[in-house]
């Protein structure tokens, strides 16, 4: 799957987000989306996927504008990863990631044992099938975001989107879904990754868009986009790096 | 604590024997006793159309009696179950209750109105049927016309709203109802009461919740992905406001049956969703499967004990509440120790 968007414009009708962006994805590539809270990433998301209405310009799903695909077309086609939010409800991981086959399933049907199969090569995957009875309740931060990526992989989708999959995570966790991610490309998945972290930009990503206030801050390959003067202005506090694959850190508190 | 397909059986399985159980001592029990051979051998009768051989009053007790009260009281049950369920799952909040949304205010106030208009026992179920429909538009319409990011959030807050102006509707009401006739009346009718359910009650409630409920159970597998968040589910290929409408349409539809045949019953919706999704997990199709089943049962034994424990009858509506309040306070310790 390609995921094209040109001159967008996205937002609420009564509240514009941002406008002029442009991106491409391809198959085996992953495009990061970074910028600072409130910058418009998630508004920009949602519209990518699909949740949200463009408010200008388009967005081609291979070659195909977004809105002409049908929502269950497009739900095995383009899968969303929401960032591990606990829900009060305690589903197994097999049923949360069940549900990834709802789209290819009639409006009464239950899940069939194909279903079932799915779920659990998904799980595989993951390395994650030892916790498929657990509820998701009982897991760890990191497993129960793997178990969201299962739930994606379960569509059949070979477009993902994912909404900061290492927010809220620890080092181990965070380095374990960077490994996914790694690999899922590796396997020819398009990945678009909203991330906080510009290090796990330079670690995963083929090509970076900075976004400020809703706009495109710099758009290029991690290298050449994610640097000092640009991290700077992005973010309003001064940055320097120790080298390429090294976090950036902050010189000094910021002045208040 | 992990509940297994296996598991799931055993526990429907065992739900619906309860149920049978119940039923056959609801039927034997009473100012009346039956044995429960004559019980059997009565409802054998008044299916095939043979001859059961017992005296016309014993036979008159259990089919004409006792059966339509015991289908009426599962028939609720079940309804409020099922609805309560389906809400706890639509508005992703376990602690969410059928009225949620203001249908028994509005069952209420139309049943208020058809009583101080001195309206035959028949339009005052219609009306009552009508007030709980007319709520749940009026928060539906609200909440649509209102909008915002968060439409759970602006329908449950519309729902209370308009379901206190219908409450301010049935005091107003009450203060200007006769106090030696139609007071007694509406209070009555909003305790609940199975008392003198007739067959015909039952020809007009009974479809509607046996249609509301098999629409719910048959959307179950789509409703279990309403749980997750509005953008999850959507993405899941789910059209979320469409099925959003169905939902509450088949919810109101059965909870304002139930109500304009039995009176205003809290607890039953609340609680046996709660304790299905303790024994077997989250899963909707699940929770909603076993709630049903539970729930008639429920409701048949608690209206059964009703009739028969004391001297006088005590309504229903009050006796959930007094048998539901410790079972929930039991029920949220028991969910909150295991997840602590």
């Amino acid at each position: 799957m390609s995921l094209e968007a040109r001159d967008l414009a996205f937002g609420y009708r009564s509240h514009p987000v941002g406008s002029g962006v442009d991106l491409a994805l391809a198959p085996g590539r992953v495009l990061c989306l970074l910028g600072p809270n409130g910058s418009g990433k998630t508004t920009l998301m949602k519209t990518l996927l699909g949740l949200l209405r463009p408010q200008g310009g388009e967005i081609r799903l291979d070659g195909r504008a977004l809105g002409e695909w049908s929502p269950r077309e497009r739900a095995s086609r383009l899968a969303y990863v929401p960032q591990a939010a606990e829900t009060f409800f305690d589903f197994s991981l097999v049923e949360m990631v069940e549900m990834g086959r709802t789209s290819h399933r009639g409006l009464f049907a239950r899940p069939s044992r194909r279903d079932a199969e799915i779920a659990r090569r998904a799980l595989d995957t993951l390395g994650i099938s030892a916790l498929a009875d657990r509820p998701i309740h009982r897991v760890s931060g990191g497993e129960r975001q793997l178990a969201l990526i299962a739930r994606a992989l379960a569509t059949e989708a070979t477009l993902l989107v994912l909404d900061e999959p290492t927010a809220n995570l620890d080092f181990g966790n965070q380095m374990r879904v960077l490994a996914e991610i790694k690999r899922l490309r590796q396997a020819g998945m398009s990945i678009l990754l909203c991330s906080h972290d510009p290090g796990h930009a330079l670690e995963v990503a083929d090509e970076v868009l900075l976004i400020q206030k809703g706009k495109t801050f710099a758009r290029g390959a991690p290298a050449e986009v994610i640097t000092d003067a640009n991290l700077s202005r992005l973010y309003g506090i001064e940055v320097r790096y120790h080298g390429p694959h090294a976090r950036p850190v902050p010189p000094a508190p910021p002045q208040s | 604590m992990i509940a297994a397909p296996n598991r799931f059986a055993w526990w429907l399985g065992g739900a619906v024997a309860v149920v049978a159980l119940v039923a056959i001592w609801s039927f034997s029990v009473g100012r009346f006793p039956v044995g429960p051979g004559d019980v059997w051998r009565a409802l054998w009768a008044a299916i095939t159309g043979g001859d059961s051989g017992l005296a016309a009053n014993t036979e008159a007790v259990v089919t004409r009696i006792r059966a339509p009260r015991v289908v009426a009281a599962l028939a609720v049950g079940a309804a409020l179950a099922a609805a309560g369920a389906a809400y706890q799952n639509l508005f992703k909040n376990p602690l969410v209750s059928p009225d949620i949304l203001g249908v028994a205010a509005g069952c209420a106030l139309g049943a208020g109105i058809a009583i101080l208009f001195s309206l035959p026992i028949g339009v005052i179920h219609a009306f009552a049927f009508a007030g709980g429909l007319l709520a749940v538009a009026l928060v539906v319409l609200i909440g649509n016309w209102v909008g915002g990011r968060d439409p759970i959030l602006t329908l449950i807050l519309t729902g209370v709203v308009v379901g206190s102006l219908f409450g301010a509707g049935i005091a107003l009401v009450k203060y200007v109802a006769d106090p030696y006739n139609q007071l007694p009346a509406i209070v009555f009718w909003l305790l609940g009461s199975f008392t003198g359910v007739l067959p015909k009650d039952l020809a007009f409630g009974l479809p509607l919740v046996a249609i509301g409920v098999l629409v719910l159970w048959l959307l179950r597998w789509r409703i279990d992905v309403l749980a997750l968040s509005e953008d999850e589910a959507q993405s899941l290929g789910v059209d979320v406001k469409r099925l959003r409408i169905v939902v509450i349409l088949m919810a109101t539809l059965v909870t304002a049956a139930a109500v304009s045949l039995a009176g205003t019953i809290g607890w039953v919706g609340l609680i046996i969703p709660h304790a299905a999704r303790l024994v077997v997990g989250a899963s909707f199709p699940r929770v909603l499967t076993l709630s049903i089943v539970l729930g008639a049962g429920f409701m048949l034994a608690v209206d059964t004990l009703c009739r028969t424990a004391f001297a006088t009858e005590v309504p229903p509506g009050v006796a959930t509440a007094f048998i539901g309040t410790p079972v929930f306070i039991a029920l949220l310790a028991l969910t909150f120790r295991r997840s602590a």
